[in-house]
């Protein structure tokens, strides 16, 4: 079947095209759109580029945790007799010996719930002991001496609690509405195609290659912190509000972030404790997670189960979109996983409604990973949208276009700027769609079934208040100072390629200091905020430093503050808020896989995704993360999953060798990104959306339609198995 | 991780002297043996580094036969011209274990005394859960739990753990010999029967025929048929994992007429599975699919998947008969 | 446990404390550490050495590749004691004496390898063994051979150009 409306050809100036772009640090181009290298290159290819805790005070201790072998229940007792004749080993700490704390704010803490301020053991692998010592070798030992006995309570499952509605009162994670409901029920007389299935995601865990640490350091009554964070501010605050200190006593320092993906957004456990440890023996305390730690210390994706019933009319024409979605949260948090937050943006429909709810469980709360919300409910949503157009004998493809949503489904708000529509028009073509079988089990190569799919990906534009300094030496160097984070999104290269053009100097001349409370304020890295906020915000102190300029004459120093907020002058806000505009980051993916069915083998053999996204500051890093995001979306649709065991309310495997992440040789090295040409004036002050989370989202609906396309069959449980696929 | 002292091993015999000490454990390339100290599986007092023992690494031919001292590295068989000439299947196992990094340490030796994936072996001491490999008689956590990569075949009720190994599988279709010392001298242990079943061994901790304070010194791998030999490894992952299945064939053919097979499967029990009655069953047919499929299945008849794991059966059947047609396709 | 003493009078051959002599990075070192210390916490704690990670600690990331003698390996899956004698290479000592980058070094920095950047000292010590191997001569055999290093910002394509580009130019 060939769409209706053929992909026209396009001229390639249109399209900010990342994967033609080639060259090194030397290409003469700086300003904004420029494919400039990262100047932290250098740094991180020889193994120079300090990460948290990696240089250490003298007489610094060694912190590692005793975790909770049950899920429920309370210690009884701890024996540290054996751990403290470990050589080497200084202090062992209890609910006992810790200072008590004031009630965690959340967010910035991630958990209202903070382990180790009584004997109630909430989740497995909660911290009940920690162990400090001169070595970590001893610190080791002497954790694994530490003998705790538990009571053992009753055990909350997901399979099990009950689905409830999220607290909408006092919950940080109810940023949006709980339920939503637009437009009128459909008259059953036209509709000429239904579809209402359950589609589930996996809990899964971020992984990101560094695990957390924190070094911690009392100064008199200020604390000193260097932290593996992709949010310095919210460290100050949850540690103040909690220490009952002033936030400008704490100092949080984050040289670079070896990744965070939303588990070093928020603030967990075991950085209050490394604080708490290191006031307890006055002296610097480092506490690294262990691999094994980052299971139950850092959040995780819960676990998502999406309800989706559509109906459409014979002219392919949506009537109704109902999506419900449930999640694992904590028994203390009310974690919403908005499912759905996709679904009330995407499509034109008769009627939208829209509802989320939770169930309590036995677990640390949950937290954002790349992509949230969006990242499972798109699964759903755009796997149902697949099976419609089977059923209307639609291409899928063309059931979106018909579909297309010109102003805000849910409340007629036009869009900030959406350019979805030559997105999709492009990646179909440059993907071959329109030679595309409508019937799934028709290519195949020797051993392997062939398959094509697509989806559709949105992402909330999230918009953090945001500050910075810019300085002007007489010789022409520009420093900007900026609290913000690197941890892999690249500010360090887009950053001074703002102030680079605002002020009309080479890029070469430009620094970026970053990662540090004692820098201006910022929002946390997280939510794909960072270069449209912090980077308005860098614009701003450019545009206030322009007319001092001639000052330099005189003076051998000048600078500015600048500061951006989203409008109605609010520190945080996910979906346009007061500007008017609906505000969200669109894009098209097409995936083949290959399929050897009698093997129940998967493999992803190319992927070409379109994106609208407003202005790109860097192709080059631009591209890179939305190839980035194209993998965690083949790892979400066919490798990654945490599993629970629930008997025990433990995850199976907390490594690396039980949990699959992608390798190399999962991932074709033909993966086609592009982006649409754009300037979305009212999202940010430099034209630009985010990008981070939106190249995660659409994928594993693209791989698992790809999947029905090659067999016939049609998986609504990721990831998807070879048990599932074998013949 | 314990404390423990250490020794470096001169050659096999120091290694087997310093070992009878008693509390003791061999490391050569650490892959396993680190993880085991980590998780608290293993707790020795002592550990002897027998990695520095010349006599027992290399690869050399002797007429019919291959000799692989027990200290060649993984990464050393898969890339030597004779195991790739006279024994290609091993090779490639070799080739598709763990990550190159892993196989510049990870003997040969060492590779086949590795323990299970099974998660619920596989954590961290105080045990959260029963497992009777880790504490006899605690009970099986994977039985009435996640085993949908366990065994089906050879399991009992006190454990359905499989062997992970990938050499393992090749060298038990080949038939090879596996030459060990101990304090009671040298002795030959056949790789087909070098591990043990469950039900073979009569409980859950023995894996192996290797008595205590022994050590495997080397590889022998004897026969023509090794020439024409194939490994097959099923993993969702497409590198750097374990297998779901594997299976590895060794065919005598003439004029496109099985005249002598040899197939075993991976990770499907505790030792790599034999299947004898396809072997007799493949003598005199031709390299057809369908017969090749008939005569897989009279051997798989006899699999007793567990509750989540059937998929298994229909998948080393598959595995199988892709090992047999690849061995059979080369020259 | 017993002590060091306990242990010696049993048989003289073992220690938990060793004096390891080895070379890293070209430089001769002599340190006292203990039997159970892995060489990746001796790299990173005892030597200073950070830029070989830790990504797991259980030989499943390739964080923590170096070079020994010649090969490259898991730090974290190595006892610090087994390598008495022997010539560790970590990402520092990749570099030219005068702070040049190598060819895949710069490579990478071209082909944008990496976002995070935690998981590439190993990606860049694997990647150069791997072109010495002989492992770099086409995409699919890249992609294989590269398999042993994670890289959760999920730059293996760009990885891939990069260490194609490093063994075509051929100086690593």
């Amino acid at each position: 079947m060939t769409p209706a409306s053929a992909p026209p050809p396009r001229a390639a100036a249109e399209l900010v095209d990342g994967t033609r772009i080639r060259g090194g640090l030397d290409q003469p181009v700086t300003g904004i759109g420029a494919p400039v290298g990262r100047p932290d290159g250098a740094a991180k290819v020889t193994g120079r580029a300090k990460y948290a805790g990696e240089e250490m005070p003298a007489g610094t201790l060694h912190a590692v945790l005793v975790t909770s072998t049950i899920a429920s229940g309370v210690v009884t007792d701890i024996d540290a007799g054996h751990a403290r004749r470990v050589a080497g080993v200084v202090r062992v700490l209890t609910h006992e010996s810790l200072p008590k704390l004031a009630p965690a704010p959340v967010p910035p803490a991630a958990q209202s719930f903070m382990p180790m301020q009584d004997n109630r053991v909430m989740y497995e692998g909660q911290p009940v002991a920690i162990v400090l010592a001169e070595t970590l070798e001893a610190a080791n030992e002497g954790a694994g001496q530490v003998k705790v006995t538990y009571r053992a309570g009753p055990l909350s499952t997901f399979a099990a609690a009950e689905s409830v509605k999220p607290r909408s009162e006092n919950n940080g994670y109810a940023f949006a509405e709980i339920e939503t409901r637009a437009g009128q029920p459909p008259d059953p007389s036209q509709v000429k195609a239904r579809i209402d299935e359950t589609y589930s995601t996996a809990t899964r865990h971020h992984n990101p290659m560094e695990p957390s640490t924190t070094l911690a350091e009392w100064r008199g009554d200020e604390i000193s912190l260097h932290d593996a964070t992709q949010w310095t501010y919210g460290i100050r605050y949850a540690l103040a509000a909690m220490l009952g200190i002033e936030p400008r006593k704490i100092h949080v320092r984050c040289p670079y972030t070896g990744g965070g993906f939303g588990c070093k957004g928020y603030v967990w456990p075991h950085q209050v404790l490394a604080v708490l440890s290191a006031k307890v023996v006055g002296r610097p305390v480092r506490l690294n997670l262990t691999r094994q730690g980052m299971y139950t210390g850092s959040g995780y994706q819960p676990e998502v189960v999406n309800r989706v019933q559509l109906a459409a009319d014979a002219g392919g024409r949506l009537l109704s979109i109902v999506h419900d979605s449930t999640n694992v949260s904590s028994l203390f948090d009310d974690y919403v996983e908005f499912g759905a937050a996709g679904t009330r943006g995407l499509y034109a429909s008769g009627e939208i409604a829209t509802s989320t709810k939770v169930r309590h469980c036995n677990a640390g709360t949950p937290t954002a990973m790349r992509a949230p919300h969006e990242g499972p409910g798109l699964f759903a949503l755009e796997s149902a949208m697949d099976e419609l157009a089977a059923a209307l004998d639609l291409d899928p493809l063309e059931l979106r276009l018909r579909n297309y949503a010109e102003v805000d489904p849910a409340d007629g708000r036009p869009f900030s700027s959406k350019k979805l529509r030559d997105a999709y028009l492009e990646a179909a073509r440059r993907f071959g769609w329109e030679k595309r079988p409508a019937r799934p089990r028709m290519m195949r190569e020797g051993h392997w079934l062939i398959g094509w799919g697509m989806a559709s990906c949105i992402m909330s534009t999230f918009r953090f208040a945001s500050s910075a300094r810019v300085r002007m030496r007489a010789d022409g160097t520009v420093t900007i100072e900026t609290g913000t984070q690197e941890i892999g999104t690249g500010p360090y290269t887009v950053m001074p390629q703002i102030a680079a053009e605002v002020l009309g100097v080479p890029l070469e001349r430009v620094k970026l200091i970053l990662g540090s409370t004692d820098l201006p304020e910022t929002g946390g890295t997280f939510g794909s905020s960072t270069t449209l906020s912090t980077g308005s915000a860098v614009k701003d102190a450019c545009e206030k430093l322009k007319p001092k300029l001639p000052l330099l004459e005189k003076m051998s120093e000048i600078s500015a503050d600048g500061v951006w907020k989203p409008h109605g002058d609010v520190g945080f806000d996910a979906t346009g808020g007061k500007s008017g505009y609906s505000m969200h980051t669109w894009g098209a993916v097409f995936a083949e896989v290959a399929i050897d069915e009698s093997l129940g083998l998967v493999r992803l053999r190319r992927a070409v995704g379109g994106y609208s996204a407003g202005r790109i500051i860097n192709p080059r890093t631009a591209r890179s993360q939305m190839i980035g995001g194209i993998v965690w979306g083949y790892g979400q649709a066919v490798l990654e999953e945490s599993v629970m065991d629930a008997r025990y309310g433990r995850y199976l495997s907390k490594n690396l060798s039980g949990v699959m992440l992608p390798v190399n040789a999962d991932i074709p090295t033909d993966i086609d990104v592009f982006f649409v040409e754009e300037h979305d004036p009212h999202a940010s002050a430099i034209g630009a959306r985010g990008i981070g989370e939106l190249g995660a989202t659409g994928v594993s609906a693209a791989i698992a339609n790809a999947v029905w396309h090659a067999t016939g069959k049609r998986i609504r449980k990721l990831p998807i198995r070879l048990s599932d696929v074998i013949a | 991780m314990n404390d423990f002292a250490y020794a470096v091993a001169s050659e096999g015999n120091h290694a087997v002297e310093l070992a009878a000490a008693g509390g003791a454990t061999f490391v050569a390339g650490g892959t396993e043996l680190l993880n085991w100290l980590r998780l608290g599986i293993a707790a020795p007092e002592r550990v002897v580094d027998i990695g520095r023992i010349a006599a027992l690494r290399g690869i050399r031919e002797d007429g019919d036969t291959l000799w692989i001292g027990a200290l060649t590295t993984l990464s050393e068989v898969e890339a030597n011209a004779l195991v790739r000439d006279k024994a290609p299947a091993l090779a490639e196992a070799c080739a598709r274990a763990a990550s190159p990094q892993i196989r510049n340490r990870a003997t040969l030796g060492g590779n086949l005394l590795q323990k299970t994936r099974c998660a619920y072996f596989r954590v961290e001491e105080p045990m959260p859960w029963p497992c009777n490999k880790r504490k006899a008689g605690s009970g099986c956590a994977a039985m009435d739990g996640h085993h949908e990569r366990h065994a089906i075949f050879g399991w009992t009720t006190e454990c359905a753990a499989t062997q992970p190994s990938d050499p393992a599988v090749v060298l038990a279709c080949l038939d090879a010999e596996i030459h060990v010392v101990g304090p009671q001298g040298r002795r030959t242990i056949s790789a087909a029967d070098f591990h043990l079943s469950q039900d073979e061994a009569g409980n859950a901790q023995r894996e192996t025929r290797l008595a205590p304070g022994e050590l495997i010194s080397g590889y022998l791998v004897r026969g023509s048929a090794a020439r024409r030999s194939a490994y097959v490894k099923v993993r969702e992952r497409e590198s750097y994992e374990y297998a779901m299945v594997s299976a590895a064939a060794a065919l005598v053919v003439e004029r496109n007429v099985i005249r002598h097979a040899r197939i075993a499967l991976g990770s499907v029990a505790q030792k790599p599975w034999r299947l004898a009655r396809t072997e007799a069953e493949l003598v005199g047919k031709s390299l057809q699919r369908n017969a090749l499929l008939d005569a897989v299945r009279m051997s798989m008849a006899e699999a007793r998947p567990l509750a989540c794991n059937e998929f298994k059966v229909r998948l080393a059947t598959n595995a199988a008969v892709r090992a047999i047609e690849a061995a059979g396709r080369m020259q | 446990m017993a002590d060091d003493r306990a242990v010696s009078e049993v048989k003289p051959a073992f220690s938990t404390r060793i004096a390891l002599r080895t070379t890293v990075n070209g430089n001769s070192v002599a340190m006292q550490v203990e039997a159970r210390t892995s060489l990746l916490d001796f790299l990173r704690e005892y030597m200073g050495l950070t830029g070989t990670k830790k990504g797991c600690n259980e030989g499943a990331c390739g964080a923590c590749t170096v070079l020994l003698d010649g090969r490259r390996v898991c730090a974290c899956m190595t006892l610090a004691a087994s390598c008495a004698d022997a010539s560790v290479v970590t990402v520092e000592g990749l570099a030219g004496p005068d702070g040049a980058l190598n060819a895949v070094q710069a490579a990478f920095i071209e082909h944008d390898a990496f976002q995070c950047g935690y998981c590439t000292p190993g990606q860049v010590v694997s990647a150069v063994a791997c072109i010495r191997e002989g492992h770099a001569k086409d995409t699919a055999t890249v992609r294989e051979w590269m398999s042993g290093n994670l890289c959760r910002c999920a730059a293996y394509p760009q990885i891939t150009a990069a260490v194609l580009e490093a063994a075509k130019r051929g100086r690593t």
